[in-house]
């Protein structure tokens, strides 16, 4: 039952989208599964925000190794719920000068606005940053030419790399129009528009054949291991 | 009753115009269409209406291209210049209309010194009328019955007992080793399904591995960890690792509280799980799932803690940091076809060989594709069986594919 009223739930939404969709009075449905959806995710917040509170409070009251992190998480986790829904420090909407919660929640100057400008913004600048060391020790490791797939990958990312530079481009700047598709610039633009490109879309037509095939799979219940085991 | 008036109205305000021109002194500029023809256009979505009219006794001659005009319904009487065609086209087809309302339309011929012809009108308004079913995507019901009736069969065919050869995934193969590898060190395994939630078939995709690597580390009494940027996503892997626990015949050694909601922020479960996997050390890593920038901050951060790492996703731009940072890397259709590898179920073995339908389905067109265009070149597009051949290219490319 537990297993069985997902599964016909599934079945029965896909099938019809699938049909929607080629029925042209039907083909906004898809919109309206898709505002159910995020009707359903947005309950299931809730559920995600005890679960967090669960979790950190009792690692804390367990003093398990890292249990400071999880104190600052919570803290963090309370004030921005408390600023945010109680509209701390919000004026209220000139329209409704009486009700006091009617201004916007992210109102400038406001304690919201001002966590999510000044705390959050700036940590999640900070981690995106830390991507390009990664991407430096990462492009070490690949680069290295330990055999012939690894020579060649490291020679057409030298190609790409220098042809997307000012000293790629002056570089070959010598060579007679005649020889132009030679011009590293040229290169470039060849590999990425010839090889990558023809490399790129035998992945994409996969992707969706697995995409297709998958989506028939879950809406027969033919997979079925997404939904657990059933039993009540 | 308020239409009909418009209408009359409106006729009535053409031929008065119309008979002015023509009582009036000789206007210069080519002869005037003829006889325009307007029809709903079919199998649409009810937005497009079909004109055809007799070119202007000037086409060919000094006619430079003909203008096309519909009714403007906030302001009866006016027209709304909707396009060009060139001289010698007798059809063009108007969209973007509105149900609800009725149009007329006119055409006049146009000569290079931009002298404009009579108009030919239509004599009653037209609506556009939506099909019960879309035409324009008639080619993709076909490939779409053929695919889907051929997963279908397969499956039966897999049912019969017929075996079914599958090639090697290493990615897969590795799974085993890598959940042996975590218990021998006494370690954790750490699973990521992506940061995307249940409506994205990539997270099903990846929550149907996890089902498989939670019930090898339950038979192993390994334990596995599983942090979601997603609620929904927690509910789900929850439901697939106590499941998974049940099979392999250890309920008891469940742990809810190890699969667990981080937060819906991409970079703030990033931080998280890159802290934890720094701190805790997990000796076996699996990324499964849709992935965008943070892939190779915790693909590198795996490796930097000597973890054995497996991915999997089908976002084509990670797949390149996945294969530099990761042990194994489902590429993105393998990724989609390890529920049915590691499941071994003849159902789900059969889906996979419907696939391969698909596969010689692209061939095909890739094939036929390819074929034309060459063909259109090498007798050359001047030639008329050089267009024909591009013409029935770009057909299958515009209207077949898309």
């Amino acid at each position: 039952m537990k297993r069985n009223v997902p599964l016909l739930i599934t079945a029965l939404g896909g099938f019809i989208l699938i049909i929607a969709y080629f029925i042209p009075a039907t083909q906004g449905w898809g919109e309206v599964a898709a505002i159910w959806f995020d009707i359903l995710a947005s309950i299931a917040f809730i559920l995600g925000g005890g679960n967090l509170l669960k979790i950190h409070l009792k690692k804390i009251s367990d003093k398990r190794v890292g249990w400071a992190y999880s104190a600052i998480t919570l803290a963090a986790f309370l004030i921005t719920l408390f600023v945010g829904l109680g509209k701390v420090g919000v004026n209220p909407n000139p329209l409704y000068p009486d009700y006091g919660l009617s201004g916007h929640y992210r109102e400038i100057g406001s304690p919201f606005w001002w966590l999510y400008e000044y705390a959050f913004k700036p940590l999640t600048a900070t981690m995106f940053a830390m991507l390009a060391f990664y991407i430096s020790s990462a492009a070490f490791r690949a680069f290295r030419a330990k055999n012939i797939e690894a020579i060649l990958l490291l020679g057409t990312a030298f190609i790409i790399l220098l042809g997307r530079t000012f000293a790629g481009v002056y570089l070959t700047a010598w060579l007679p129009d005649w020889m132009s598709g030679l011009k590293i610039e040229n290169l470039t633009v060849f590999i990425m528009s010839v090889f990558n490109t023809a490399g790129n879309r035998a992945i994409m037509i996969g992707i969706a054949l697995g995409i297709a095939s998958t989506s028939l799979k879950v809406l027969l219940g033919v997979d079925r291991s997404y939904l657990g085991s059933g039993e009540d | 009753m308020k239409t009909k008036f418009i209408h009359i109205i409106f006729l009535a305000f053409i031929f008065s115009g119309m008979n002015v021109c023509l009582q009036g002194q000789d206007v210069p500029g080519p002869g005037a269409p003829g006889n325009l023809s307007a029809s709903d256009h079919p199998w649409d979505h009810g937005e497009k209406i079909d004109l055809e009219w007799l070119l202007s006794k000037d086409d060919p001659g000094t006619v430079a291209f003909y203008s096309i005009f519909k009714s403007d319904p906030a302001n009866p009487g006016s027209f709304l210049f909707v396009g060009n065609t060139d001289p010698g086209v007798n059809r063009f087809t108007i969209e973007k209309l509105n149900r609800e309302e009725s149009y007329f339309f006119k055409v006049t011929a146009v000569d290079d010194s931009g002298n404009e012809s009579e108009p030919a009108v239509t004599l009653t308004a037209i609506s556009p009328i939506r099909q019960w079913f879309d035409g324009r995507r008639f080619p993709l019901f076909i490939i779409t019955l053929i695919f889907c009736g051929s997963v279908v069969y397969w499956i039966y065919h897999a049912r019969s007992g017929r075996p079914l050869q599958i090639r090697k995934i290493a990615g897969l193969e590795a799974v085993d080793e890598a959940v042996g590898r975590a218990t021998e060190m006494g370690r954790s395994i750490l699973f990521i399904p992506g940061i995307q939630d249940m409506n994205e078939i990539q997270t099903i995709a990846g929550i149907t591995v996890l089902s498989r690597v939670a019930k090898v580390a339950a038979e192993y009494d390994a334990k596995v960890e599983v942090p979601t940027s997603r609620s929904l996503v927690m509910t789900a892997a929850r439901e697939t690792v106590q499941a998974s626990f049940l099979t392999a015949g250890r309920p008891e050694s469940y742990n809810q509280d190890l699969v667990y909601y981080v937060t819906d922020e991409q970079f703030g479960y990033v931080a998280y799980v890159q802290g934890m996997m720094v701190r805790e050390k997990p000796a076996a890593c699996f990324y499964m799932g849709a992935f965008f920038a943070e892939s190779l901050i915790l693909a590198e951060t795996g490796n930097t803690i000597g973890a054995i790492q497996v991915a999997g996703t089908a976002m084509p731009a990670q797949l390149p940091f996945f294969v530099a940072a990761c042990d194994y890397t489902l590429i993105g259709e393998e990724f989609f076809a390890a529920s049915a590898y590691l499941s071994g179920e003849p159902d789900q073995l059969g889906s996979l060989k419907g696939q391969d339908v698909g596969k010689i389905i692209v061939a095909a067109g890739i094939i036929i594709g390819v074929f034309l265009l060459t063909l259109g070149t090498i007798v050359g597009p001047e030639t008329s069986l050089g267009t024909a051949f591009i013409t029935a290219a770009e057909y299958l490319k515009s209207v077949i594919l898309t």
